[in-house]
């Protein structure tokens, strides 16, 4: 899309070419679970991080498919697990979790 | 009594020399090399207990109950109780008499390694005397014992099923080598001190097989193969004993001193743990215990082989069998020599690095602590009740109904603390290895806690009253588990209770059972509320649900075959409905369960009659 330059908003359009995945591609390695997400939603309503600093294991997945930072979301985390159990899909996200904690910030 | 040869030397001692060097050697290195890992309180606190009476005596208790005698063995499995202490305690007192015959008849030979072991062949004695016929006898009374458990341990390899286990471990290479050589010296000794019996004297074993050899073997000349056949079986066992499983022999010995003397773990290979691994004899008992093992492909994470993987020093399956387990606590509560199975993995996953570590301090708690506070104050005199029902119950709000109908019905005033929102009680975290976050989040709660100006904290999760109970500090608050604070509101009369038709099989959750050592008082509340039926594995051995945030890696699949398992024990009772008192419990069961499965709080809740008047 052309930025004109006068939008109200900003243009939140995502250049899959130009982000890096590299994150996620080493966490999928670690934990392939991360590609059956279909967004339900269920491990944010249930959170209890949530409330205190907008994590979002929805959302992490998403930010990290696109190539943003997830560092802030990541840090609240208290690891209880209610969003593994509420996963509809069969997600190991404390894994998931522990595992992007693990590769977060290693260069490789 | 008269000694055959003046110089006291024969070249037969050597294989056994050089073993018993060796080995002592070793285990003197070894020990010496796990003090200097303990942190220095810690030493301090080992060798001051050494010195202590009241430890020093309860140590050799302890050792010769547990090492010698096997007592915790024989409650367990009586055959598997006799095998061990007949060849543990036979073998000590085929040493301990060595020594004494020693001490008796040439006691300038004391010093001597080899004498007392081989001191048939060195001396004879004559069996006419009361001295030597009661040695001699004692002798081969306690030869044969040793054998006979030799021959139970020989069937135990071929039937283990006969002795009431399913499973048992592959023996490694040099467990082998260790194992069959053991079986080699008793049978070895006996074929020795039969050769020597018409010449150094015997008892009713080795006479009457004297005679029966020089019958076809008119001569001494197989005397000398004999003994060194003897004597180079006991060098290899002793060689290879460091390499094997036979290490629990000396390790444990070492164990149990630290064990009294309070340590902990704090490192999952040095000091404290080192010792752990070393006394697994690697039995195998905590395989058939652990909830895992119900699938094929998960027995070789079991306890038994994480000792073996830490021995070997392979890193990729020590880290995927410490991520895996659900730190349920059975092969703890089952294993013969104390080993902590699930602390050694918590210790195991802390010293894990990770590119990002939680940061709490951004979380307000003002605003919760005032509100928790303004309605604390409100109450009326008595017992100021915070009640903290934990994050789990979110998903099982009949809990957190349950208790607040209950406390009602009562007349307790109480605030619920997470009504709204609240924090992680940290254990989660805790078991994950993440120490200093789960740390950060309990100081957290602790400033809730404290600010509000309560003095009960009632707590509903047996996962949280664990960890309030162990890494709180609450100055001035009682923390309460919800069974104990029912019981005690029973017997004041604030609750009554009817019997109701329906009858329950309790399911002891790990946390509030294993964990925290709470298990007659859910029954006897769930005895006064319905009919109680008693599941086949239940108390310390009750079956994990398969839910536990234990584990990090485990997957619904997998975690899905545990808990039918687990259900089945249950369903075994023939009980109409299940009930347990834990929220991961009751949610997890749910899930499966093709019957009722039921809070404890729901269960009283239902059967609660009339309401407090005051």
């Amino acid at each position: 899309m052309i930025d004109f330059g006068f939008g109200l908003s900003r243009s939140s359009s995502v250049k899959l070419d130009e982000v890096d995945l590299g994150l996620y591609h080493k966490l999928e390695a670690l934990e392939p679970g991360v590609r059956v997400c279909m967004s339900c939603g269920s491990c944010t309503s249930t959170c209890t991080a949530g409330p205190w600093s907008g994590m979002s294991v929805r959302k992490l997945i998403l930010n990290l498919q696109r190539g943003k930072d997830v560092e802030k979301m990541l840090s609240c985390c208290m690891l209880c697990g209610k969003c593994t159990m509420v996963c509809p899909r069969g997600i190991n996200t404390r894994h998931l979790i522990l595992s992007l904690c693990r590769i977060y910030g290693k260069k490789q | 009594m008269k000694e055959r040869f003046a110089i006291g030397f024969d070249p037969f001692v050597l294989p056994f020399l050089v073993g018993m060097v060796f080995v002592l050697g070793y285990c003197l290195f070894g020990l010496f090399r796990i003090l200097w890992q303990l942190p220095r309180e810690d030493r301090r606190k080992f060798l001051l207990s050494l010195i202590t009476p009241a430890t020093a005596l309860k140590n050799i208790w302890d050792i010769f109950c547990n090492c010698l005698l096997h007592v915790k063995l024989w409650k367990r499995n009586k055959m598997l109780g006799f095998m061990h202490s007949s060849i543990a305690f036979g073998w000590f007192m085929l040493i301990l008499l060595g020594h004494l015959e020693v001490f008796i008849y040439c006691p300038e030979r004391v010093h001597l390694f080899y004498y007392p072991i081989f001191f048939n062949y060195f001396v004879a004695n004559n069996e006419s005397t009361i001295g030597g016929a009661v040695l001699f006898f004692l002798m081969d009374f306690f030869l044969l014992l040793v054998l006979s458990g030799i021959a139970l341990a020989m069937i135990k390899r071929v039937r283990s099923r006969l002795f009431g286990m399913r499973r048992t471990t592959r023996p490694s290479m040099l467990d082998r080598i260790g194992l069959y050589s053991l079986w080699a010296i008793f049978p070895l000794r006996l074929l020795a001190e039969s050769f020597t019996a018409h010449i150094s004297g015997g008892s009713f074993l080795t006479i009457p097989a004297n005679w029966v050899f020089r019958q076809f073997l008119g001569n001494d000349l197989n005397l000398l193969p004999t003994w060194w056949a003897y004597s180079i079986a006991l060098g290899i066992f002793m060689v290879v004993l460091p390499f094997t499983r036979y290490m629990h022999i000396p390790a444990e010995m070492m164990l149990i001193p630290m064990r009294n003397a309070g340590l902990r773990i704090r490192h999952p290979r040095k000091g404290f743990a080192k010792m752990q691994v070393l006394s697994c004899p690697g039995c195998g008992v905590c395989i058939d215990a652990c909830p895992m093992s119900v699938q094929k492909v998960n027995i070789k994470d079991c306890t038994v082989y994480l000792n073996r993987q830490i021995r070997r020093g392979n890193e990729k399956r020590i880290e995927e069998i410490s991520d895996k387990c659900l730190l349920c606590g059975k092969c703890e509560a089952v294993c013969q020599v104390g080993v902590e199975g699930p602390k050694m993995r918590v210790a195991q996953r802390s010293v894990r690095r990770y590119g990002l570590t939680p940061d709490f301090a951004a979380i307000d708690t003002a605003p919760l602590v005032q509100a928790a506070a303004a309605q604390v104050s409100k109450a009326a005199a008595g017992p100021k009740v915070l009640y903290f029902s934990g994050c789990m119950t979110r998903l099982t709000p009949s809990i957190g109904k349950a208790v607040t109908s209950l406390l009602g019905k009562a007349g307790v005033e109480f605030t619920w603390m997470d009504r709204e929102e609240g924090l992680c009680c940290g254990r989660p975290l805790l078991t994950a290895g993440r120490i200093d976050a789960a740390l950060a989040l309990i100081r957290k709660n602790q400033e809730i806690i404290l600010g509000s100006g309560a003095s009960v904290l009632l707590v509903s999760c047996p996962i949280c009253y664990k960890i309030f109970t162990e890494r709180y500090s609450l100055p001035g608050v009682r923390v309460v588990n919800y069974a104990d604070f029912f019981a005690e509101l029973l017997e004041q009369g604030r609750l009554k209770l009817e019997k109701s038709d329906i009858c329950y099989v309790y399911h002891d959750p790990c946390e509030l059972g294993r964990g925290c050592g709470i298990y007659e008082t859910p029954r006897k509340l769930i005895g006064q509320a319905a009919g109680i039926a008693e599941a086949e594995k239940n108390r310390a051995e009750s079956i994990c649900c398969g839910g536990s945030l234990g584990s990090l890696t485990l997957d619904f699949a997998h975690r899905e075959v545990m808990t039918r398992k687990a259900l089945d024990n249950l369903y075994g009772s023939r009980a109409d409905a299940i009930a347990t008192a834990c929220p991961l419990c009751l949610s997890t069961f749910r899930r499966y369960s093709d019957r009722p499965v039921r809070d404890l709080a729901e269960v009283l809740d239902a059967s609660t009659v009339s309401s407090f008047q005051p």
